[in-house]
């Protein structure tokens, strides 16, 4: 993608913002707002990851040493929702805030007033989410799938507080969505046509249609459980002619279009992040495009993997299994293309690209125990174990995580008008990559050999495995730290950074100076 | 500038109306479910109305074993079991199973018994000419009954289903059931 564009003069000058908390409250600026979603989110990741040693330090050894399990059960539940919808997406959300309008030479998102209320209704969802594990009888404990009747019949009575909190979390995505969709559709600069997009722009463009299209469903189901817990309403509850594996379905309809919604803009970043570094333009930008068109609409038909051992006719096993194997396909094609990206190119070792070159590997060892799960006879063994788990963190925290990792080292020179602290940095990048292995490959073996996940206690078998894991765990927190000090350090001070700090960048971002004045793209930039 | 860009609430009506489409979407799927597992017998339902029994030509030449399984769901302490543990049966013969429930408590209760066949595709050709699983049941303290289940298999039966499972699990309805219920249901019993 090639866009020359005109040096940009007019904003430097009228940089003034409000200030104090009231800049913050009342903002309407893509920036600000894109902050605080970055900043919200990694308060989220590092609470959510607080859950995760308290799980790790319990699964240290086998037998009940810290926590009872009721607690334990909690700690699982509450990660996920955290982790799925406290740090991944509004990380990407924030990503998107920051980027999409530099990127597509816009001044601001298309609603700025939707914008401020779509953030800050979210800290209210997640203080009444963790608030709910101090009422009586806890908070949730059905796993962040709240299977019924696990969140009917046998949930605590704070079950209320979980489907309100997920309501407020869904009302924000979507918010956030039709944002993202009007914002591309109607806020492009001249000459800016939908295939000159960057390509973080154009899967965040599929991304927010997945969600406009799948968090109402979502909505619904915990509606359901509402009802079905409060109200008499017999939705999930067998005996008034309902049905429970009806939940699975409904929940999974929204439950694995989610998991792209957490992936595709990851393979957006990581597709702007490769050419730079490797001083060559992306290898088959089109068929990148229509790659990610692809895997979203297959995401609608492959559902029921999740559920094969519920007792399925062998043809929609059969159906589902190859459905989900053909998702293989267009996500080879990205694989495939940032392989070849990187064919001969110039290739440098910023900490980006670390993170990036990182992101192509792990999230392939994620994607190919993925194709492993969905051969519908081999599932039967690896369902509900800790091959599930080490699978989906795979994808999800060396894939989305560290493809945030990476924008983040990437983006913070333009956010922050600083160079970050190299050396941090990288010791950032080491520590994560090698204890986030020592975390989670283990447990493959220990799902191949039979230990079910979601459980405070295993057999004496499983020990060494899950010592070893838990070492691993407690180094992948305590090297999170790292990056917020880093953080913090490039936003108080450090070398400062040029317009264009990466050699190799493209696009529209690089051509504003660093930091990215208050108010971008006034008068829209000339793209050829 | 903002002239020429198009109209931001149009397209923001479009996708209220989506979101608004899906939310729906969510809840018809609860009725699309029901449809879709009667017509391919997903999920082992059986049909909660009874089958008219029409005069066909019981087959023979096969035979085919049909077990049956009784659960109790949580919080119901009565006796329930089948009179018998399988049977075999030739389809389009009409055969009768007598289920035996007691009621060990001092207090009258209703109970809800859900059928479920495994494999489903069998639920498709079970045909239930009189089962007490179409009503709720009642029971008074201590005492017991005999429940009778009529049925007969549709002779289209595929070949290759020569056994299948019934199983039931009783659920216990009577905090769901007022006294004039409960004295009614008692009554006609």
């Amino acid at each position: 993608m090639s866009t020359a564009v005109e040096e940009t003069h007019h904003d430097t000058h009228h940089d003034h913002k409000p200030y104090g908390i009231g800049r913050w409250l009342f903002t309407t600026n893509h920036k600000d707002i894109g902050s605080m979603y970055l900043w919200f989110s990694f308060i989220m990741f590092l609470t959510g990851g607080a859950m995760a040693m308290v799980i790790r330090a319990e699964l240290f050894q086998p037998g009940l040493q810290l926590v009872d399990p009721h607690f334990f059960n909690q700690m699982t539940t509450v990660h996920g929702l955290i982790m799925v919808f406290g740090a991944v997406m509004p990380a990407f959300t924030g990503l998107a805030n920051w980027m999409i309008p530099m990127m597509i030479g816009a001044p601001d998102m298309a609603l700025p007033r939707m914008n401020n209320w779509s953030f800050w209704i979210l800290p209210f969802a997640f203080v009444i989410l963790l608030g709910s594990l101090f009422m009586e009888g806890g908070g949730p404990a059905f796993g962040w799938t709240f299977y019924a009747p696990l969140s009917t019949t046998y949930s605590s009575d704070s079950t209320a507080l979980f489907v309100f909190a997920i309501h407020i979390m869904g009302i924000s995505s979507i918010m956030g969505a039709i944002n993202v969709i009007v914002t591309i559709m109607n806020m492009r600069a001249p000459g800016m046509n939908y295939m000159k997009m960057p390509l973080f722009v154009w899967t965040w463009f599929i991304t927010a249609f997945l969600l406009i299209a799948v968090m109402p469903v979502l909505a619904g189901a915990v509606t359901m459980v509402l009802t079905d817990k409060y109200f008499g309403t017999s939705f999930f509850d067998a005996a008034g002619g309902g049905d429970p594996v009806m939940f699975q379905h409904i929940f999974w309809f929204f439950g694995h279009p989610e998991v792209y919604i957490m992936i595709l803009p990851s393979f957006g970043i990581i597709s702007a992040i490769i050419p730079a570094f490797t001083r060559k333009r992306l290898f088959g930008y089109a068929s990148m495009v229509y790659a990610t068109a692809a895997i979203a609409l297959l995401s609608f038909l492959v559902w029921a993997h999740h559920m094969f051992t519920t007792g399925m006719p062998v043809f929609a096993e059969l159906f589902f299994m190859y459905c989900t194997m053909l998702i293989a396909v267009p996500t080879g094609v990205k694989i495939f293309n940032w392989v070849a990206t990187m064919w001969r190119g110039s290739m440098t070792f910023e900490t980006p690209m670390l993170f990036a070159l990182a992101f192509v590997i792990l999230f392939t060892i994620g994607g190919f125990s993925g194709l492993m799960l969905a051969i519908t006879p081999v599932d039967f063994q690896y369902h509900d174990t800790y091959f599930v788990v080490a699978h989906f963190h795979y994808v999800l925290v060396t894939g989305a995580i560290f493809s945030i990792m990476a924008a983040s080292y990437y983006w913070l020179p333009k956010w922050t008008g600083h160079m970050y602290d190299t050396t941090l940095a990288k010791t950032h990048f080491w520590t994560s990559l090698i204890s986030v292995n020592v975390l989670f490959f283990p447990m493959h073996f220990a799902g191949l050999a039979g230990m079910p996940r979601r459980i405070p206690d295993y057999a004496t078998q499983f020990a060494d495995i899950n010592q070893i894991a838990s070492i691993g765990g407690f180094a992948f927190g305590l090297s999170q730290l790292i990056f917020l000090w880093v953080a913090i350090k490039c936003v108080k001070g450090g070398e400062k950074a040029e317009a264009k700090p990466w050699e190799g960048a493209e696009g529209l971002e690089w051509t504003v100076p660093s930091p990215a004045p208050y108010h971008t793209f006034e008068k829209p930039p000339k793209v050829e | 500038m903002s002239d020429q860009r198009p109209d931001n609430s149009i397209l923001v009506k479009r996708l209220l109306l989506t979101v608004a489409g899906m939310f729906a979407f969510g809840f018809a799927l609860v009725p699309l479910y029901d449809v879709f597992c009667e017509v391919t017998g997903f999920n082992g339902r059986t049909s909660n109305e009874a089958a008219v029994y029409q005069e066909v030509e019981v087959d023979e030449s096969r035979t085919v074993t049909v077990q049956f399984i009784t659960r109790n769901a949580k919080g119901i302490p009565w006796k329930f079991e089948p009179s018998i543990k399988q049977v075999k049966i030739h389809p389009g013969e009409v055969k009768v199973v007598n289920f035996l429930a007691s009621n060990p408590t001092s207090s009258n209760m209703v109970a809800q018994a859900i059928p479920s066949v495994a494999p489903a595709e069998a639920s498709l050709y079970l045909n239930k000419v009189e089962c007490f699983c179409f009503n709720q049941q009642p029971l008074a303290a201590g005492s017991d009954a005999e429940m009778p289940m009529q049925f007969y298999l549709d002779p289209d039966i595929p070949d290759h289903i020569t056994t299948f499972t019934l199983s039931y699990t009783l659920y216990d309805m009577t905090a769901n059931t007022s006294a004039e219920q409960m004295a009614q249901l008692l009554k006609t019993e």
